[in-house]
């Protein structure tokens, strides 16, 4: 027998801030107090301060550096350079995707900005001082700016410290049925193509990379303050890198002012700060300027896509084939922990039912900066669902049928789960019609397009974009995907203390997006302990249970499903001690939130916290005191939100500029634990998309200097040109494997908001035949468009008088 | 960011900024703003032994029209305060418009428009809208005020005609001679991004003929551009679609634009024809005779349809 709805004593979940609530982010008192304790934050008694000198050149041979000078300015302690550095086997340090990468220069510099020399000095004045002094004499090479300089017959061969390599081509790899595929282009009525340059972009978080590095000779303990969104893999990393015991190293992540995938590899700044401190015996610190951070750092995307779909003329697509070239720069250091060379580009039309798709990428050195990092994305969706989505319109197009028919047409149905993506993914669930749906009603797609006819005769220019998205998110399961062979599978611990109020620790770590809020909130759901009772606590590996920290929207289908999942064991422990206040057997007792029953006798209960008592205080014979345990979470599958984007614009025809008149967003993340940061991280996710589609990327001209350096050229949108969003959270499709329900929503707008943007303004000029312009969509170049009725390239060096 | 060493002095009055200027060696620059200067040093691009910061010096904070209608911007006169008086609009249709579009509300609370002028920047707004309207600027040294025509003291990129002991005090708009109209406009990237083209177009009509006219051009040459042949054009007529098209024709030529990260340099030809005559059809159009035409073109386009 149950309770009855009158009966029961449950606490009411929204009013103790469990799943559901749209609860204030409790982090955001000490923010905007100006309370927050990032690393340049962190003065140590004797700290030094560390500057590095860097390429000005993107290719040159290194022909002598003089570092006289530098070391004779008073304040200066040490000037490390590639030459001392390799001394100690610490000139090149291996990369998250099995390649090598110069910590500081000793041959050749392989791209501007890259370091060279470190000075460590009294102030950071003087260590900026040291470094103009340090004389590089420098013997210039042809500088690879895009793959296909790269792989011409006479190019340099970038890489020329590594044995076997002679060329430029990193890898070559493929996935997919090539025969089957072959057999749908053979069988096809219509064959639409399509080629595009995905941009390079930069995640370009506020705070830029620093570290404090603490080695303390008479305890032999390392302490790194770090930016760091996995200060767990950067220990290991550290281990195995500088050999030094894993016991004697403690990395701490103190809050991180945004990370968005650039706070996930180890960077030279870190290894030199490292070894400074351990040879000086003082704390040294290292903090990166916006300009350093831009031109050397994670960078994202720059990718080529040449895609091909094979259609049937009723609108059916029978098959997709893809080649991309991948623009790696000069280390292959891609930050991505899948085994997949190219990452998940092959999650593309993972929302479509496709029968055969076969995918081959080419991944190439240029003088670039290395680091390919999964800006708000699983690795390398952000490009798969573009490449989808712009190959999809054209497709549509090119058969004459209506956008919205041709997707809902393909989409693979909500009975057809679990679903195979044509590149061998498993899907779970979604409720992609029913999205697109109410994303067409809120738009008012058939008036619209009424509109937009009556506004081409008069010449005014209006266009609508529709992208949709599944992402594959997680990162992952243990048979797919590791980081220096570690599995992705993340933790939680939770010790809930004699007076009920409990301190959660997990090894993800927040950067803005809200664990302390959200994570309690799951404690709250599954123990009735009101979130406020819950302090959480992340990045310090002394303290945190071993995980693989925040990116790829992990933290919520990994390290979220391990804090239910502790929650759940500790709700079995205190399900025992239940039993033994109410003194009946453990299989009579209820639990309702927040409170156990006899079953017998609805009003004969415990709370949760009268059981954390026993715990301390009264605990049957034979039981382990104490109410605290650990869950390590290895998820089953990845989760796969899906969302629908739909924006109009109107294009101005005599400039090119370009506004969006309307955004229409629906999200389906399965379970919303708090829909108000739900909302945060889409609206961000969206803005970042309007950034990579109208004005944000990384270029370089043909020197190799790089366009982009700082936020005078590097265009971040502001409040001004940020249109505004509408969202629509109706359809929820829990996910089946995830303790909760959810499905990960840090970046799908990211993923899927720029295709809706660029889709929006080639339906505004489709009447050129143009088929593409490439990101960002600048007004220079619909102004050429719409000119010449061409294409238009936005793929590096810049043109230039 | 570290700039290099440098030695700070705040006077507290012009005659003291004026001898550390004379006696204080080499490389002494005055501080105004600071959003040139500062961002510059912080770079390395600048490296002055010695800052002059005026923003001590009491008196220089104002702008005012005198009674014949000259308008008079001291050197400490912020761009918000510009963009937010009461004095501009109706009067000073070009500065009104220009005002907002100058960097962001942040820049603006801090930058001067007499700073602007002094840094000399091929992409700064102002020059080109003082140009238009035939301003010029006091400079004061040792030796004495002198007016300098703004066709005179911006002589290239990031080059005036200062004396190394002078500063500006003042620029100054003459009256006009008959009703002012005109605007500015400017595409910009985004909000707080120099122009990839500006436009400033100021005429002044009497009796329905144009006594005066000035076009001067942003970001599409070595330095700011006086468009004189486009302004001559229609000068000493009543405005036309003819001269209009005419004068946006001769400022297209006028124009030096060169191909790079901002645009092909036919574009920005292209853009600079269609700011002048987007500007001088809405002074045609306009019943007052004085119009104001001033947006960032980003926003053009949802300004239209709503
Ligand atoms: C993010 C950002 C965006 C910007 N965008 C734009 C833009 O879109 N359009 C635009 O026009 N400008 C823009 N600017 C520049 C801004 O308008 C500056 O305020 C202006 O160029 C300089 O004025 P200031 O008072 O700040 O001068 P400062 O920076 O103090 O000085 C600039 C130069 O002028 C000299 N100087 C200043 N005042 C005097 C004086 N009275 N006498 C003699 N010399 C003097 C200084 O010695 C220095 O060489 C931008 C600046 C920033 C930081």
């Amino acid at each position: 027998m149950t309770t009855t709805a009158d009966e029961s004593r449950a606490l009411d979940e929204i009013k103790i801030g469990g799943l559901g609530s749209s609860r204030k982010r409790v982090e955001d008192d000490r923010f905007i107090r100006g309370k927050g304790n990032y690393v340049d934050d962190v003065v140590l008694p004797g700290m030094l301060h560390m500057e590095i000198l860097r390429s000005p050149l993107a290719h040159a041979r290194i022909k002598s550096i003089d570092a006289s000078k530098a070391w004779a300015l008073p304040g200066v302690r040490l000037v490390l350079t590639g030459e001392m550095m390799a001394t100690r086997n610490l000139a090149w340090m291996p990369t998250l995707s099995y390649d090598t990468q110069a910590v500081l220069a000793t041959d050749k510099v392989r791209f501007q900005g890259q370091e060279v020399a470190c000075v460590i000095a009294d102030d950071p004045y003087i260590a900026k001082d040291a470094c103009e002094l340090i004389e590089v004499d420098y013997e210039p090479l042809p500088p690879i700016m895009n793959p296909w300089q790269g792989l011409a017959e006479d190019a340099p061969v970038i890489r020329d410290d590594k044995v076997n390599q002679a060329d430029n081509v990193v890898y070559n790899w493929e996935v997919g049925d090539k025969a089957g595929t072959d057999r749908a282009f053979e069988q096809a009525d219509v064959i639409s193509k399509m080629e595009l340059h995905y941009p390079r972009s930069h995640p370009s978080p506020i705070e830029c990379c620093g570290s404090v590095a603490d080695f303390n000779r008479a305890t032999q303990k390392l302490t790194v303050y770090l930016t760091s969104q996995a200060p767990h893999i950067v220990r290991a990393a550290v281990a195995m890198v500088a050999e030094l015991p894993e016991h004697m190293i403690r990395i701490v992540s103190p809050d991180i002012g945004g990370g968005f995938g650039n706070k996930v590899p180890i960077y030279p700044g870190y290894v030199c700060s490292i070894l400074a401190s351990i040879l000086l015996e003082c704390p040294v610190k290292w903090i990166e300027d916006k300009t350093g951070n831009l031109i050397s750092t994670g960078f994202a995307r720059d990718v080529y896509l040449k895609g091909e779909m094979a259609l049937r003329k009723d609108g059916k697509i029978l098959g997709v084939r893809m080649h991309t070239d991948a623009d790696h720069g000069a280390f292959f250091s891609d930050a991505q922990p899948s085994k997949f060379k190219i990452g998940l580009m092959h999650s593309a039309f993972a929302a479509y039912d496709v029968p055969a798709a076969h995918l081959t990428a080419r991944g190439v050195y240029t003088n670039k900066a290395p680091g390919g990092v999964a800006y708000r994305c699983s690795f390398r969706v952000t490009e798969a669902m573009f490449f989808q989505e712009r190959m999809v319109q054209a497709a549509a197009d090119d058969l004459g049928m209506d956008q919205a028919a041709f997707r809902r047409m393909n989409f693979v149905r909500d009975d057809d789960f679990p679903h195979r993506t044509p590149f061998g993914f498993l899907t779970d669930s979604g409720q992609y019609a029913k999205c697109l749906e109410v994303g067409l009603k809120a738009i008012d797609y058939e008036n619209f397009r009424k509109e937009q006819a009556e506004a081409r005769k008069r010449g005014r220019l209006l266009g609508l974009g529709i992208s949709t998205m599944t992402e594959p998110l997680g990162a992952g399961n243990s048979r797919e995907y590791d980081i220096l062979g570690i599995k992705m599978f993340d933790s939680a611990e939770l010790k809930v203390h004699m007076t009920g109020k409990a301190i959660l620790r997990t090894g993800a770590k927040t950067q803005g997006q809200g664990h302390e809020t959200t994570w309690a909130q799951i404690v709250a759901h599954e123990l009735g302990i009101p979130a406020d009772d819950v302090v959480v606590e992340e990045g310090d590996t002394d303290t945190a249970p071993f995980g693989m920290g925040t990116y790829a929207s992990r933290s919520t289908p990994v390290a979220g499903a391990a804090v239910a999942m502790v929650s759940r064991k500790i709700r079995a422990k205190a399900r025992k001690l239940a039993a033994h206040l109410l003194e009946v057997s453990e299989e009579d007792i209820e639990w309702e939130l927040g409170r156990f029953y006899v079953r017998s006798a609805p009003g004969r209960g415990v709370t949760i916290q009268e059981c954390a008592m026993a715990a301390y205080s009264n605990m049957p014979d034979g039981m382990e005191p104490g109410l605290e345990n650990t869950a390590y979470y290895d998820p089953p599958n990845l989760t796969w939100p899906f969302a629908v984007y739909i924006v109009t614009v109107e294009v101005d025809p005599e400039t090119g500029v370009w506004d969006v008149l309307r955004m229409v967003a629906v999200d389906d993340c399965g379970v919303r634990i708090n829909p108000m940061i739900v909302e945060g991280q889409i609206m961000g996710g969206l803005t970042e998309a309007y950034a990579m589609a109208s004005m944000q990327f990384i270029t370089f001209d043909a020197d190799g200097n790089c366009v982009g350096s700082n936020y005078m050229d590097y265009l971040l949108p502001s409040a001004w040109e940020t249109p505004g969003y509408e969202l629509h959270s109706e359809v929820v499709t829990p996910c089946p494997h995830h303790p909760i329900g959810a499905k990960g929503i840090g970046e799908c707008a990211a993923v899927g908001g720029p295709a809706a943007f660029v889709n929006a303004v080639m339906d505004a000029i489709s009447e050129t035949g143009v088929r593409n312009i490439d990101m960002p969509v600048l007004p220079d170049r619909v102004w050429e468009a719409l000119t010449y009725r061409r294409d238009v390239s936005g793929a590096p060096p810049i043109r230039q008088d | 960011m570290f700039p290099a060493r440098f030695r700070y002095e705040a006077p507290h009055s012009l005659d003291e900024a004026i001898s550390l200027l004379r006696d204080g060696g080499d490389y002494v620059k005055v501080l105004a703003g600071g959003q040139s200067l500062v961002p510059m040093m912080k770079l390395r691009f600048a490296t002055p032994d010695m800052l002059v910061d005026i923003n001590d010096v009491p008196g220089l904070a104002y702008h005012r029209t005198d009674p014949d209608g000259t308008l008079r911007i001291g050197a400490l006169c912020r761009h918000a305060d510009l963009e937010f008086s009461s004095l501009l609009p109706g009067t000073q249709p070009t500065m009104a418009a220009a005002a907002p579009l100058v960097a962001d509300p942040l820049v603006r609370n801090r930058g001067t428009l007499v700073g602007s002028l002094c840094h000399a920047d091929p992409q700064g707004d102002w020059a080109s809208v003082m140009l238009a309207l035939g301003g010029s600027v006091i400079a004061q040294g040792p030796a004495g005020r002198r007016a300098i025509p703004l066709a005179e003291f911006v002589t290239g990129p990031f080059e005036n005609t200062l004396g190394h002991d002078e500063i500006a005090v003042e620029a100054v708009v003459p009256k006009a001679l008959g009703t002012r109209a005109g605007g500015y406009l400017k595409l910009e990237r985004r909000v707080g991004d120099f122009a990839t083209v500006g436009t400033a177009v100021a005429i002044e009509t009497s009796g329905g003929t144009v006594v005066r006219a000035g076009i001067a051009l942003t970001g599409v040459g070595g330095s700011t551009i006086a468009a004189t042949d486009a302004a001559a054009a229609l000068a000493g007529k009543p405005l036309s679609a003819d001269s209009i098209a005419e004068a946006a024709e001769l400022a297209a030529s006028a124009a030096q634009p060169k191909t790079d990260h901002r645009g092909t340099a036919e574009y920005k030809r292209h853009l600079v024809r269609v700011f002048v005559s987007r500007i001088l059809g809405g002074s045609l159009s306009s019943t007052t005779g004085s119009s104001t035409t001033g947006s960032s073109a980003t926003g053009a386009a949802a300004e239209r349809a709503a």
